[in-house]
């Protein structure tokens, strides 16, 4: 069904890594990523991974999250590892028939895998833990700047809004055409494939009419509230960067330094 | 409060949503008084909701002018006074929420008009309050009954302080509890907070809770009076294609039959008391 | 006379072994009359939607049985389709589901999944078309150029069009003005009449119901509340009131004078047979009166 879906995942709780800043934990996730890059070693991905799990204790999502969000991406890791593991040359270990296995080709599959999780499970974590318009909210105030730029960044972030608003209203309405024209006879989900996608405008056109209709409707209402775009707004919440915000920061900051700097130590090893 | 005081004011209005189309609004001259709750009747297509729209520079004359206490709605400079003063409920309550949050979406109004943040969440609790749905103020709106979306809904226009709320059909989508619910809430706006409201609805129980009726038919106003005036000749109402409210109709069909019932009788209280005092008195005699 | 709807036993629960399953129906059993007009009220969410989308097989139930025409509609999940077309249903809003170039194509979307031949098709959308009061000339238009009510009419007539033995509508005269919900309505009554095809009308407007219907269901919370006939249906309006729906303003109007004390039947549903009521007590007190 497709009601079961779940956009923008977020679990409210009352942890230290819920209440931070938004913008803080936007930016600290960034710099997550990129030190995962930088310390791409065995050392830097232990202490990444590390970090993390202490992370998710802290935040009080269990664990098993980071295994829902890895589904949808389980065939690209698959893929890309069985490429590494076969196709990169060096001292081989393992050889059979046409296929090689060598020390070069498990050590790729095994950072790159760490690095995709680590990855994952990181910007997930900024997802289950903030509500995703504070989200926007957050990304609105840290690209102000480049308003100055012309880019419509308040335009973008107002789009954000209103599709994270609007998404669950528009499955609920596929749903209910689909019911609507399952009813009268339509075959949407058996057949072949030309025959489905043909089978889906019945579904698509009454979606998008009533999609248009709504817009038009909103766009009415919107204006019937003053708006007239970013120029002299005001935010009902107002974001505050406290003492805690400042210290995890530092926390953090001093951790992705280590990890940064790991590639030496492995050296060392 | 100053009853005698206009807060909107038409006159001569007409309008076309095509150039060569049919007239949606043909000579339109009409008044609502500050603190008064008027209902605007009529079947599909008479031009109520065109009138609505006028009454918000939503839509502008092509020709006569509105005026929202002193402002002409053709004076751009004052659109966001006007808007401010006059807010609009519409119809689907899912197609007027803007955020994924009840209070965010309360306080959608006062951003847009800039209002300072210490201010705003005062004048946002308030409105929630009004409106009845504070409890509800974390919730996604797509989680809330349709009754309580329009609520919301309600609570995102008084938010703005305005003098006067129309009910562009707000009720049209709603079950019958949550109609009666969001009837209540603005029934109170308008007898505690003085708001002036236009109503504009197909549910004649609700009608009948007005100040004053107002029916319209082909782009112009056909009746207008006390819900009492209004009503008393069922033939004419039901001429105008509108529907006589149940309790009306009873006394018709008892006065035909020879039964002295009130020609002004149109709510339920009314009519169980005449009945009543009918039944009973011909006990006792 | 015979059930062409069997109900035995049907429960459905939502999200089945999620955290957040509920039970949205709650062991139902009743049966539906060939030829009755069967009204279904309930406040909302109380499953009354749930339900109906188990007549036509959109819902499969999560333990229980349907049986349409005596048949268990799931024996074979392969040939839930036929049954699409015994049990029409018509939802909230159908217009929202129009999508064809001409009306006329839309109301032919039924009927052509059903593989009839093109000449049955042509004379099934006449006949709907008028069932459904669309004039001949509305029927080259887009659906998109047609008004509310002429939309909402043509979006029945795409089930009528498939001429099922039970015709399911949820809601069809919401949102509509006076005028719209009183054509509509008449015209499924005179369908019903006609065709004799068993209507099934959900309603939160028990004037409506009170008007048309010959048996009501009342669901209550997943369960199976009452089932009977409208005169009895409306004689229990304090409990109607009790479960959070509105009973007709005459009903109202009966309820009080009861409170006030008077003797009165308290199946009072219909505004004409309010009259007869009252014309009644009148006469016998004036005749006591006379005695």
């Amino acid at each position: 069904m497709l009601k079961d879906i779940t956009i923008g995942q977020h679990f409210p709780g009352d942890s230290v890594i819920h209440k931070m800043d938004p913008r803080a934990k936007l930016l600290l996730t960034v710099a997550y990523i990129v030190v995962l890059f930088i310390g791409s070693n065995p050392v830097g991905l232990a202490l990444s991974a590390l970090f993390l799990v202490v992370a998710y204790r802290v935040s009080g999502i269990p664990l098993r999250m980071v295994g829902k969000s890895l589904r949808p991406i389980l065939p690209i890791i698959l893929f890309t590892s069985i490429l590494n593991l076969f196709f990169v040359g060096g001292d081989p270990v393992f050889h059979w028939w046409v296929f090689t296995i060598t020390r070069q080709g498990i050590y790729n599959v095994m950072v790159l895998t760490v690095r995709i999780v680590c990855l994952i499970a990181g910007t997930s974590l900024l997802t289950y833990t903030t509500s995703p318009i504070v989200l926007t909210d957050a990304m609105e105030r840290l690209m102000k700047p480049l308003a100055k730029l012309h880019l419509p960044v308040h335009e973008l972030a107002m789009m954000m809004t209103i599709a994270l608003r609007f998404i669950p209203l528009l499955i609920e309405e596929t749903d209910k055409i689909m019911s609507a024209q399952k009813a009268r006879g339509a075959e949407l989900d058996t057949g072949k494939l030309a025959d489905r996608i043909r089978a889906l405008i019945p579904v698509l056109i009454p979606l998008f009419v009533s999609a248009f209709r709504r817009a038009d409707e909103l766009a009415m209402a919107m204006e019937c509230r003053c708006y007239h775009g970013g120029e002299g707004r005001t935010r009902l919440h107002q974001l505050h960067l406290g003492g805690t915000d400042y210290l995890l920061v530092l926390v953090c900051a001093a951790l992705f330094a280590v990890i940064g700097c790991s590639g030496i130590l492995w050296g060392m090893l | 409060m100053k009853m005698d005081e206009k807060m909107i004011r038409a006159e001569g209005l007409e309008f076309r949503y095509a150039e060569e189309g049919r007239k949606a609004l043909d000579g339109v001259s009409m008044q609502v008084k500050r603190g008064e709750f008027v209902a605007v009747l009529g079947a599909n297509g008479c031009g109520k909701s065109t009138l609505a729209k006028h009454f918000n520079a939503i839509l502008l004359p092509e020709k006569g002018d509105v005026f929202v206490e002193e402002f002409n709605t053709k004076e751009e400079e004052h659109l966001y006074d006007i808007r401010q003063r006059v807010g609009m409920v519409f119809q689907n309550p899912d197609n007027q929420i803007v955020a994924t949050m009840v209070e965010e979406d309360v306080a959608f109004a006062l951003e847009n008009l800039g209002v300072p943040p210490e201010e705003m969440r005062a004048r946002v609790d308030e409105a929630m309050q009004m409106a009845g749905i504070y409890k509800h103020r974390n919730k996604a709106p797509h989680k809330l009954s349709g009754g309580q979306k329009q609520r919301v809904a309600i609570a995102g226009v008084i938010a703005m302080r305005p003098d006067c709320l129309i009910m562009d059909e707000s009720t049209a989508m709603l079950d019958p509890i949550g109609r009666e619910k969001v009837m209540r809430t603005v029934k109170r706006l308008n007898t505690e907070f003085g708001i002036t409201v236009v109503m504009i609805t197909h549910y004649m129980e609700e009608a009948v809770q007005a100040d004053r009726v107002v029916v319209m038919q082909n782009g112009v106003v056909e009746l207008e009076g006390t819900p009492k005036e209004v009503f008393r000749d069922s033939g004419r109402i039901r001429s105008l294609r509108l529907d006589v409210p149940q309790a009306k109709e009873l006394c018709d069909l008892l006065r035909e039959a020879g039964v002295p019932m009130d020609e002004e009788i149109i709510s339920e209280e009314e009519c169980a008391e005449a009945l009543a005092k009918l039944l009973c008195g011909a006990k006792r005699n | 006379m015979s059930s062409v709807i069997k109900v035995e036993h049907l429960s459905y629960v939502y999200g089945e072994g999620m955290p957040d399953a509920t039970r949205a129906l709650d062991d139902i059993s009743f049966e539906i009359e060939r030829g009755e007009f069967l009204g279904v009220i309930g406040p909302t969410g109380c499953g009354k939607s749930t339900l109906i989308t188990h007549f036509n097989g959109l819902n499969r139930p999560t333990s229980g049985r349907l049986l349409i025409d005596g048949e268990d509609i799931w024996a074979d999940p392969k040939q839930i389709r036929q049954y699409r077309f015994k049990v029409g249903l018509v939802f909230q809003y159908p217009e929202y589901q129009l999508f064809e170039e001409t009306v006329r194509k839309d109301i032919a979307f039924g009927p052509r999944n059903m593989g009839l031949p093109e000449e049955e098709i042509a004379l099934r959308i006449q006949k709907a078309a008028r069932f459904c009061g669309l004039d001949e000339s509305l029927l080259d238009r887009s659906p998109f150029e047609l008004s509310g009510g002429q939309k909402r009419r043509a979006a029945i007539a795409g089930v009528i069009a498939m001429q099922p033995e039970v015709l399911v509508l949820d809601e069809p005269a919401a949102g509509l003005d006076p005028e719209g919900r009183e054509m509509i309505l008449s015209q499924i009554k005179k369908y019903h009449k006609e065709t004799g095809t068993t209507v099934v009308l959900v309603s939160h407007s028990m004037e409506d119901i009170a008007k048309y219907a010959d048996r009501v269901l009342v669901l209550q919370a997943g369960k199976l509340a009452m089932l009977d006939t409208t005169a009895n249906i409306f004689a229990r309006a304090q409990e109607l009131v009790g479960y959070g729906l509105s009973v007709p303003q005459v009903t109202k109007i009966f309820l009080r004078l009861r409170e006030m004390g008077l003797d009165l039947p308290v199946d009072v549903y219909t505004v004409k047979y309010a009259r007869d009521v009252i014309l009644g007590a009148l006469a016998k007190r004036g005749g006591g009166q006379d005695a």
